[in-house]
């Protein structure tokens, strides 16, 4: 299943990065390249097998829903590019 | 007085608590090493101050008697690993100069056991590369290149230089897809990837989550011991961290391994592999058989396959987990107009080139129309990779393999640089493991003909690190290999 460069321009964008034009056929080639390889993955025969997810056959635990922390807003905060009253001020998000 | 760098994290302790040696004495000598080895760039971050801070608590320790199981021994640790007050970057100038709040789990129970922490170490960006070119803070340079500067591998390739060239006492890394083995036989030192579930994630900056392990990187078997010791263990912080009962592994070390059965997968003899790296794979098999061991013929029919469905779960894994660097509460931001595009600025500025190309092949195999094609078929895959070496322990109780068909190759090499498929390779004897969620460890074999160090890989059933840590010393009494 080879992409073309529309794949590739609707990719970046749903990852959030940008392809600059003049960069667009190269990302295009490397991609393809690399998706020819993860195809030898179609010799493998795959049916009545089960997708492992994880490895871990371990059941997850319950725990009390209580509180275990807290009071640590200023360190939460430390890494804030900007903040007010105990918050974190951001560029609008909610469009 | 010999240098006091050479000596193990074992015979440190030793004379610690004989108090020939004070840990000041013994962090201001890793001190130094650090700081003549800057030209390996091999930490990117130092904090002297706080280490000599710590050294003196450490003595204090050893005067009251109260000292604990790694009292005062220096240790570098890999920038993926949150580090409370200390600089955290994964390597990506996405980060910034973000100093988490928090400690890691694994670096938490380090501490608890009184190790101290000289700085953080250089990897790949967010630790998706194996020759650590990948790193915003430049390529670590391999302590053991003669005339060219050659990789130190990678993602760990920081922490396995580090110890090599005597700049902390052991180091921590993690480990996707062979980030601590294939280093660690780049540079002549020793490292497990422990199974899947015994140390906790929790404060790991997370690549590939159901892959991601972390473990020592060590001078010799005996402190890789030591140390996964005092980072295993269950979290409540970490949903996939195992209540299995943690071993004391030392109590491996100098068992005997009469009658084990060492496994030889056919299909690690590919195309690429290296002749002397061949040849070492026979003399270790007949080393462990002079020991005592049986050597037995075993096949993992879908070792082809490894590499393949690792590169659809792995970045597919970080494209979902690196969603979260968006430039908003912390880190680098270059804004733009509108969210869409402050967005796209950020992270296009903010990440690498190959943690770019892995979040764009990541988003693909998870997109809609090809989730099945890619990521379920990868998945599938997987769950083949799992079933071989579950058929192959039953008739062997250990694997050996090389850990990386070639030795470390030249900074800047053409031939990876030209198709990233090349440098995929090499991680070709190491992925399987992490797919399969076991155990493995790489200790150093000998030389080269260019003086290169090599690595031999043992891969054991799942929690049964204590098999190979045994098997493991038993080879590297053989082998008697010189460190740097």
């Amino acid at each position: 299943m080879a992409v073309d460069n529309e794949t590739v321009r609707k990719v970046a964008f749903l990852s959030r990065l940008r392809v600059e034009p003049e960069k667009l056929e190269e990302t295009k080639q490397e991609f393809n390249k690399i998706l020819s390889w993860v195809e030898e993955l179609n010799e493998v025969d795959t049916d009545n097998v089960k997708p492992l997810v994880s490895v871990n056959d371990e059941s997850l635990t319950m725990r009390e829903d209580v509180v275990n922390a807290g009071q640590m807003s200023e360190a939460i905060l430390q890494n804030a590019p900007a903040q007010e009253f105990g918050y974190f001020v951001v560029p609008k998000v909610v469009e | 007085m010999t240098d006091l760098t050479d000596l193990t994290v074992c015979s440190a302790l030793k004379k610690l608590k004989a108090k020939e040696i004070s840990p000041v004495e013994l962090t201001n000598a890793y001190i130094e090493k650090a700081t003549t080895g800057q030209k390996y760039n091999a930490y990117v971050y130092i904090d002297e101050k706080q280490a000599l801070e710590k050294a003196r608590e450490s003595e204090n320790h050893y005067l009251n008697g109260t000292n604990r199981a790694l009292e005062g021994i220096p240790l570098g640790i890999k920038d993926l690993f949150c580090t409370k007050g200390m600089q955290t970057t994964a390597c990506s100038r996405i980060l910034g100069k973000f100093t988490p709040p928090y400690e890691s789990t694994v670096t938490q129970n380090l501490l608890n056991s009184g190790a101290l922490f000289l700085g953080k170490l250089n990897m790949d960006e967010f630790a998706m590369g194996g020759s650590n070119e990948t790193s915003c803070f430049g390529t670590v340079v391999n302590p053991w290149s003669k005339a060219i500067p050659l990789v130190a591998g990678g993602s760990s390739g920081g922490s396995a230089a580090a110890v090599a060239a005597k700049m902390c006492a052991a180091a921590t890394g993690t480990d996707t897809g062979g980030s601590i083995r294939e280093p660690s036989a780049f540079c002549g030192v020793t490292g497990i990837k422990p199974t899947y579930g015994r140390c906790s994630r929790y404060g790991i900056i997370a690549f590939a989550s159901s892959l991601d392990q972390a473990g020592p990187i060590c001078k010799d078997v005996a402190d890789c011991a030591l140390l996964l010791n005092n980072m295993a263990g269950y979290d409540a912080k970490d949903s996939t961290s195992s209540k299995k009962e943690v071993p004391d592994f030392c109590s491996f070390i100098g068992q005997d391994i009469k009658g084990l059965k060492v496994g030889i997968p056919n299909e690690y003899r590919s195309d690429g592999l290296n002749t002397e790296v061949a040849k070492y794979w026979d003399t270790a098999a007949e080393m462990l058989k002079s020991a005592g061991a049986d050597i037995v013929n075993i096949s993992l029919p879908h070792t082809k396959y490894a590499l393949p469905a690792y590169y659809v779960i792995a970045p597919a894994e970080a494209s979902s987990n690196l969603a979260r660097y968006d430039g908003v509460r912390y880190g680098v931001r270059v804004d733009g107009n509108g969210l869409d595009e402050l967005y796209i600025n950020t992270r296009t500025a903010g990440f690498g080139k190959e943690v770019k190309r892995r979040i764009l092949i990541g988003t693909y195999v998870l997109s809609a129309g090809y989730y099945d094609a890619y990521y379920l078929k990868a998945q599938k895959v997987r769950r083949l990779i799992k079933n071989d070496f579950d058929e192959a322990f039953k008739q062997c109780d250990i694997i050996l393999t090389p850990t990386s068909p070639i030795e470390p190759f030249a900074i800047g090499d053409k031939k990876m640089a030209e198709n990233p498929i090349n440098m995929y390779l090499n991680d070709i004897f190491t992925v399987s493991v992490n797919l399969a969620g076991l155990p493995a460890m790489s200790l150093p074999i000998g030389l080269s003909s260019n003086g290169l160090p090599l690595g031999m890989q043992l891969i054991g059933r799942a929690f049964d690190e204590g098999t190979i840590f045994k098997t493991a010393y038993q080879l590297e009494q053989c082998a008697k290999f010189v460190r740097m």
